[in-house]
């Protein structure tokens, strides 16, 4: 063992690009990866080894990062720059030949205390509560009962996984005509059991129904996800605790709680994290079911800010926004992750 | 390596005769963006005689109307160069021509003679002017419009309906005229029985993401004398915008939707009023003329079934106008061969074969021509409508506006949100706001 880690030392000792070159490969516990990495030293063209002479490892580290980086900046870093020195303005983009004057904190104070605004967010905050738990609840139960291995499971888990395969766009479409109150699926299958008529309730028109169709919608397609993440959980607690557990005549109930859920936290936790995210800022789905209607009552704040930045066009006011809901997602992220890092380390 | 330098200057010599001989031919192209309509289908015939007489190839970026605005503003405030000629809508006038988007056509129109007086005054005013009414023409109209209505003809004809109306209503039965009629006459045919089927009242403009429903409900405030300024050209909108009359014209479009739209109309534009009117589900519907000749043409519900009939009144005439002027882009390549095409849209021989395949020509060739009223089953009431139209804002903000307007109508009609009279005074905040902020206030 001692010289299996001296001769990955030797390889991975900081030397000169060009050095490799010349460097003869004595050392006969190198690996294949090693072997395929001297391989390609030795195929590199010599102009290019005389070019690179004298430069550190650093800094062909940094060459080779630097595209990365570039693009980082010019694609993330950039506009979000601009975009909180925009938040300070008055500018809009359809009028390029206006005059851009700062305008202070005005368009963070009119976004903060703009009452539609803040409805949006509560939308927002109906729409991420309900879809996490139910997707943690039906995810968590799915992957609990797929990790019991019953005759055919790897076939159930297909079939469930299928949603999540789908484009929301195509999602958005296809339930949008399962609740049609007229010809569709969901209402008939409603009266079948109820025996209410399938034309007298409008999921996607009603104020009170429609804030449900999206979550019912969402909570579809996205719950064998979470079921995956919670199945790896699963799969990932050894079967000698439970062994131990039986051993310690520990009841089913009790190892559900002592062990599974304990266990499983990690990755619940992150599946909550995922979710959260995602459907924050929650978008198309949205708009192909309801367009945020009727009126405003499924206008979560993504769309808010759409319809702020890219049809009224009061971009400055858009960046602030926008800069306030990266702020909240990016702040409790950051607390949620510490959270989860703390449930960890247990 | 003499011969590979050679070979590389022929390569590239022939790379670059190649690259040039399609610029040549581009410099004879024309591409038209417009809404993807019937009647942009009418212009793409219309436009082979174009190409036969110039040799300019006409090529048509046409964009669904719920993403027209969208699709072709962002275009226009990038900069981009998809379009040379723009059919655009009448709201547009103000921002880009402010802007610079759009050319000004005045010494073109006095170079070549074209006359604005050749056409209506009330499609100048609208699609052509900015500031609205100014002798200062950023397009040619190019397509009249405004919202009307229709109706089934052949069941306003039956008999035992006839009978039943006029034991239900005391009057006889026949295209509204009013707004109480209107309702009336929803109601009485909402949940009916015809043909075996359940039928609905009417079927009307609902939609959020765009106008649907400011177009639609402007025909019930307008009607009801709905003003958006005290004073033309102030900007005083308190007790213009929510006065009296117009609270009274909402609160009839809330009443027409709730009580008599087909179930899930609660997000309807041109397309969801015609389906439903096409499928037999409703009994009266309105939309854009633009879409008439195509309902006369269809085989279920077109020919002797179909009715035509204007806005009705409510304390005043009027019709919410639809429409556009066709305007040349300012940063295409091909600035000459877009004027060409204005040119010769302009002639009267063109105006009237426009008409003829389906187009709304508002040259006034077309309107004082003897056979005009009788050409079509509606010709006669759009001559009507074009006189009584009333348009949205044309203002540089009208995006803003717009929205404003969407937001709170569809909130007071479809959601249920408030009254009629808070709905309206929100307008007047909303709108206040962004002539405030525009300076104009």
């Amino acid at each position: 063992m001692a010289a299996r880690f001296k001769g990955r030392a030797a390889v991975s000792r900081p030397v000169a690009f060009s050095s490799l070159l010349v460097m003869p490969v004595t050392d006969t516990d190198t690996t294949l990866l090693d072997k395929a990495a001297e391989k390609a030293v030795r195929a590199t063209p010599v102009p290019l080894a005389y070019r690179v002479r004298g430069l550190s490892d650093r800094s062909i580290a940094w060459l080779f990062i630097m595209p990365t980086i570039v693009l980082l900046l010019a694609i993330n870093i950039f506009p979000l720059i601009w975009a909180v020195y925009l938040s300070f303005t008055n500018f809009r983009a359809n009028r390029p030949n206006a005059e851009i004057d700062g305008v202070g904190l005005t368009n963070y104070q009119r976004v903060l205390t703009d009452p539609d605004i803040w409805q949006a967010m509560q939308t927002t905050a109906h729409f991420v509560f309900w879809t996490i738990l139910l997707q943690m609840l039906i995810g968590f139960a799915l992957a609990y009962l797929i990790d019991r291995k019953f005759r055919g499971h790897a076939f159930w888990t297909t079939v469930i996984l299928i949603p999540m395969m789908l484009s929301p766009a195509v999602v958005g479409n296809f339930w949008r005509f399962l609740y049609q109150p007229q010809i569709g699926l969901f209402n008939y299958v409603y009266s079948f059991f109820t025996g209410v008529e399938p034309s007298s309730f409008e999921m996607l028109g009603s104020v009170t129904l429609s804030p449900w169709a999206i979550i019912i919608v969402d909570t579809w397609m996205w719950t064998p996800y979470v079921m995956l993440i919670c199945l790896a959980g699963l799969r990932s607690i050894p079967d000698y605790i439970y062994e131990a557990a039986e051993v310690d005549r520990a009841s089913a109930w009790r190892q559900f709680w002592s062990i599974t859920v304990p266990m499983a936290l990690p990755f619940i936790m992150l599946a909550v994290l995922f979710r959260a995210i995602e459907n924050f800022k929650m978008f198309d789905m949205v708009v192909l079911l309801t367009g945020g209607g009727p009126g405003s009552t499924t206008e979560v704040a993504s769309i808010t800010l759409k319809r702020e930045a890219f049809e009224s066009w009061r971009t400055g006011r858009a960046s602030a926004f926008a800069i306030i809901l990266f702020v909240a997602v990016f702040g409790l992220a950051n607390i949620y992750v510490k959270a989860l890092n703390k449930v960890k380390q247990r | 390596m003499r011969k590979m330098t050679k070979a590389l200057l022929g390569a590239t010599t022939a790379l670059t005769i190649s690259a040039a001989v399609p610029t040549v031919s581009q410099a004879a192209e024309l591409t038209l963006c417009w809404a993807a309509w019937d009647p942009a289908n009418a212009l793409v015939e219309l436009s082979k005689d174009f190409t036969a007489q110039s040799g300019t190839e006409m090529k048509f970026e046409f964009v669904p109307w719920p993403n027209f605005a969208d699709r072709i503003l962002n275009e226009l405030n990038a900069g981009g160069k998809l379009c040379d000629l723009l059919i655009g809508d009448s709201q547009w006038l103000g921002g880009s021509a402010e802007n610079g988007y759009y050319v000004k056509l005045n010494d073109f129109f006095d170079k070549e003679g074209i006359k604005m007086s050749d056409f209506a005054q009330a499609a100048v005013n609208a699609y052509s002017t900015w500031p609205k009414g100014t002798p200062n023409y950023w397009a040619l109209p190019a397509m009249g419009d405004a919202n009307a209505w229709f109706y089934r003809k052949d069941w306003f004809a039956k008999p035992e309906i006839q009978a039943e109306f006029k034991a239900a209503t005391g009057r006889d039965l026949a295209p509204p005229t009013t707004w109480p009629e209107l309702l009336e006459t929803a109601k009485f045919f909402n949940g009916k029985d015809i043909d075996g089927k359940k039928v609905y009242g009417a079927a009307i403009f609902t939609e959020r993401a765009s106008e649907g429903i400011t177009m639609g409900a402007t025909q019930a405030l307008y009607a009801n004398g709905f003003k958006y300024e005290v004073t033309p050209g102030k900007y005083d909108m308190e007790g213009a915008v929510n006065s009296a009359d117009a609270v009274k014209g909402l609160e009839e479009y809330k009443e027409l939707y709730k009580c008599c739209t087909p179930p899930g109309y609660t997000d309807a534009y041109m397309g969801e009023t015609l389906d439903a009117f096409k499928s037999g589900q409703a009994a009266m519907a309105m939309n854009w003329f633009a879409f008439f000749p195509g309902l006369v043409k269809d085989e279920n519900v077109g020919g002797d079934k179909i009715g035509f009939f204007n806005n009705p009144k409510g304390t005043t005439s009027a019709s919410t106008l639809g429409g556009q002027g066709i305007s040349v882009v300012a940063n295409t390549d091909n600035m000459d061969g877009a004027l060409a095409y204005i040119k010769w849209f302009a002639q009267p021989d063109v105006q009237k074969k426009w008409w003829s395949l389906g187009g709304y020509a508002v040259h006034n060739a077309v309107l004082n021509d003897p056979s005009f009223k009788d050409s079509q089953p509606f010709a006669a009431d759009f001559l009507v409508a074009m006189n009584q139209v009333q348009d949205f804002w044309q203002e540089p903000s009208y995006a803003i506006l717009l929205q404003a307007a969407q937001k709170r109508l569809h909130d007071y009609v479809v959601a249920d949100k408030g009254t009629a009279k808070e709905a309206l005074d929100g307008l007047v905040k909303d709108w206040t706001e962004v002539f405030e902020d525009d300076g104009k206030l």
